[in-house]
């Protein structure tokens, strides 16, 4: 089973099935490699996966459906997950009011790619950020303490720069992201 | 009384040297010097119970692994999965306190005579993820992990694995499911992971914030960690506050500390203008606390039980007059429906049934007889499923129907034909016993 991965990716490939003290414990991150190049994880993936860790497809695919970071279908280049879950469903104006802020800016509906292909967007539960909230994760980056005003300004910065705001599996890294935007919010010097 | 968050205000401390420079790494130097059962016996006497949620006495875990008579590798498992809504405590300790994360990994490594530590952190924890794998990555590098560490002969190895977005990927045996390749199920327990864990190996887990109290205890002795804190609730705790509140946000404060006090001065009180309605003090899956339930109410694990609460891993959620509880049960419903596993039918079907018996009460189609229908359901999956999930989804869900019954009672009267046929839905209701 082929599918075609950059050389940098199949080094690390590598790597990651001699990491652990089991080969299959390299499924999930290989599962995240497949969707970062592929851009989702295709049924040619789940099968090149279940062939390099030696599982048969079907338990492959039991983690592609469990597991909600992983998606069989496309994206936008930039994904928003909003938190919807309850400190930032209350909290300032609310996930609602961001969530409808997004769906006007990017004229996107949820689970749709926008037109342009640029932007997708779901909502997710509690993402660990309630003290800050409400707040989304824009393809694996945290923008915090949102307002429906900052949440169109950011989009228009993203729009503007094309920031990398994905976790590569391939280099094991966080993109750069927005600039002077930090990736995290959590704590700051009072 | 600060022992998790010191050093946090430097930048320098997510460095080997910045953190050492501030007495980093020398608990695990003394660690060295000691036996593990003595490092065991410390953790005992100190009265440290686990942050994951559930309060297990640590020293109790530990010894399970005295007499060591395994030839087996012994595994330490750090559970980063943080997935409970209203916490974000162990973020805030792995983007600035790596090292004593890891310090605390190997002072128990040691006490454990551990091989390996596996790290699981959730998927989306991506920038928490990079910061430890810098911090891991330094300490290789400085002889801090690896062979023959800092020529003790004492060897151990540090894994760190990223979930892929599942909340139960928090309870332990559906974490070591995960980590193997698995879907993130929940096993029967017995087999304990003592006994039989990770890989089939003898396995500890502790949550992350448990850990890193270890390098303290160590530092000055179980008896000093012992004082501080109340007596069934050692030391200090992190509380994720969050919602209708001036400061939301980390504290660390010593167990014991009066809930109103921390909620007025930590919290800076409630927002302008707005009084207290109700808090759900351990994370979503704690029963909720009205403002009048408050009073003379401590943070340890025994106030918080004896006031019918519990303090859980403390993601610390105050809510003000303006909440609309409907809505609020609305909220968490739909969080339970969609993170049950699916590995037992009174948690799958339960946790989906009362989600949409709460929605067609929030649409103004209730019933007279839901709430007596919800908390009949909430009683069938309690104590009927394999992990405390089941367990724990109830929770929130009882004690807001009870204490709010009033809200959802209005909603329900707005329903036109909700006393047409009210009789006979309850009859119904009476032949099966519901
Ligand atoms: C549904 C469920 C979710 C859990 N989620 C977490 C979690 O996100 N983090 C955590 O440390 N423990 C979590 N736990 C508790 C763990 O099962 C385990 O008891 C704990 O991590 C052990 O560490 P401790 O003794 O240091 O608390 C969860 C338990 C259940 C039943
Ligand atoms: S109680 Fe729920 S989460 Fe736990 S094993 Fe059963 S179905 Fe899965
Ligand atoms: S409730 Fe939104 S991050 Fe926790």
């Amino acid at each position: 089973m082929s599918i075609n991965l950059s050389s940098e990716a199949l080094v690390r490939v590598e790597e990651l099935k001699n990491y652990y003290p089991s080969k299959k414990s390299a499924v999930m991150p290989l599962l995240q490699l497949v969707q970062e190049e592929l851009g989702k994880i295709s049924e040619e993936g789940i099968l090149w996966v279940a062939e390099q860790v030696e599982m048969s497809p079907v338990h492959v695919r039991e983690l592609v459906t469990f597991y909600s970071m992983y998606t069989t279908k496309e994206r936008g280049q930039y994904h928003f997950q909003v938190c919807r879950t309850l400190s930032c469903a209350v909290m300032g104006e609310g996930s609602k009011k961001i969530c409808q802020a997004i769906e006007k800016r990017c004229d996107v509906k949820e689970k749709a790619v926008s037109a342009n292909g640029l932007w997708s967007f779901e909502q997710v539960e509690c993402l660990g950020s309630c003290g800050t909230g409400p707040m989304c994760e824009i393809n694996d980056t945290y923008f915090e303490n949102l307002t429906t005003e900052k949440i169109t300004e950011i989009i228009n910065l993203i729009e503007q720069e094309k920031p990398d705001l994905k976790f590569s599996t391939k280099k094991d890294a966080l993109g750069s992201g927005l600039k002077n935007y930090s990736p995290s919010a959590v704590y700051t010097k009072e | 009384m600060k022992i998790l968050l010191k050093g946090i205000e430097f930048d320098d401390n997510v460095s080997v040297a910045g953190y050492q420079s501030r007495g980093g790494y020398e608990s695990f130097r003394k660690a060295l010097s000691m036996s593990p059962d003595s490092v065991v016996d410390e953790v005992k006497k100190s009265g440290l119970r686990g942050r994951g949620g559930a309060g297990f006495p640590t020293g109790i875990k530990w010894s399970f692994f005295i007499p060591r008579k395994t030839e087996k590798p012994i595994y330490l498992i750090i559970n980063a999965d943080e997935s409970e809504p209203g916490t974000f405590k162990d973020r805030l300790i792995m983007e600035r306190n790596p090292h004593l994360l890891l310090e605390g990994i190997l002072c128990g490594a040691w006490a454990l005579q551990a091989q390996k530590t596996f790290i699981y952190i959730r998927g989306e924890y991506a920038y928490p993820y990079t910061v430890m794998k810098q911090a891991i990555k330094e300490c290789y590098e400085k002889g801090l992990l690896g062979q023959n560490i800092l020529g003790s002969g004492f060897s151990h190895d540090v894994i760190i694995h990223r979930g892929a977005g599942a909340y139960i990927c928090g309870e332990e045996t559906a974490l070591m499911n995960s980590l193997e390749g698995k879907k993130g199920q929940p096993r029967l327990k017995p087999p304990f992971p003592a006994g039989y864990g990770l890989y089939g190996m003898p396995t500890n887990i502790n949550n992350v914030e448990t850990i890193c109290n270890i390098p303290f205890i160590v530092q000055n002795g179980g008896d000093a960690y012992f004082k501080i804190g109340v007596e069934k609730s050692s030391g200090t705790k992190l509380i994720s506050a969050s919602g209708h509140i001036k400061k939301p946000g980390i504290y660390e404060v010593e167990m014991g500390y009066p809930l109103l006090d921390f909620i007025n001065n930590e919290c800076g009180g409630m927002l302008e203008g707005r009084k207290i309605k109700c808090i759900i003090p351990g994370g979503s899956s704690t029963p909720v606390m009205t403002g009048e339930e408050l009073v003379g109410v401590n943070l340890d694990y025994e106030s918080m039980r004896l006031a019918g609460s519990s303090l859980g891993c403390a993601g610390f959620m105050v809510l003000d007059d303006t909440a609309d509880m409907v809505e609020v049960l609305l909220n968490l419903t739909k969080f339970y429906a969609h993170e049950s596993c699916g590995q037992c039918t009174p948690c799958r079907e339960g946790g989906h049934w009362i989600e949409k018996i709460v929605q067609r009460i929030a649409d103004g189609q209730g019933r007279p007889e839901d709430i007596a229908l919800i908390q009949s359901v909430c009683g069938q999956i309690a104590g009927h499923t394999i992990c405390a999930f089941g367990d724990t989804m109830v929770m929130p869900y009882q004690s807001i129907l009870k204490k709010f019954a009033s809200e959802f009672e209005a909603k329900i009267s707005l329903n036109p034909n909700s006393l047409v046929a009210k009789s006979k839905r309850l009859a119904v209701l009476q032949e099966n016993q519901l």
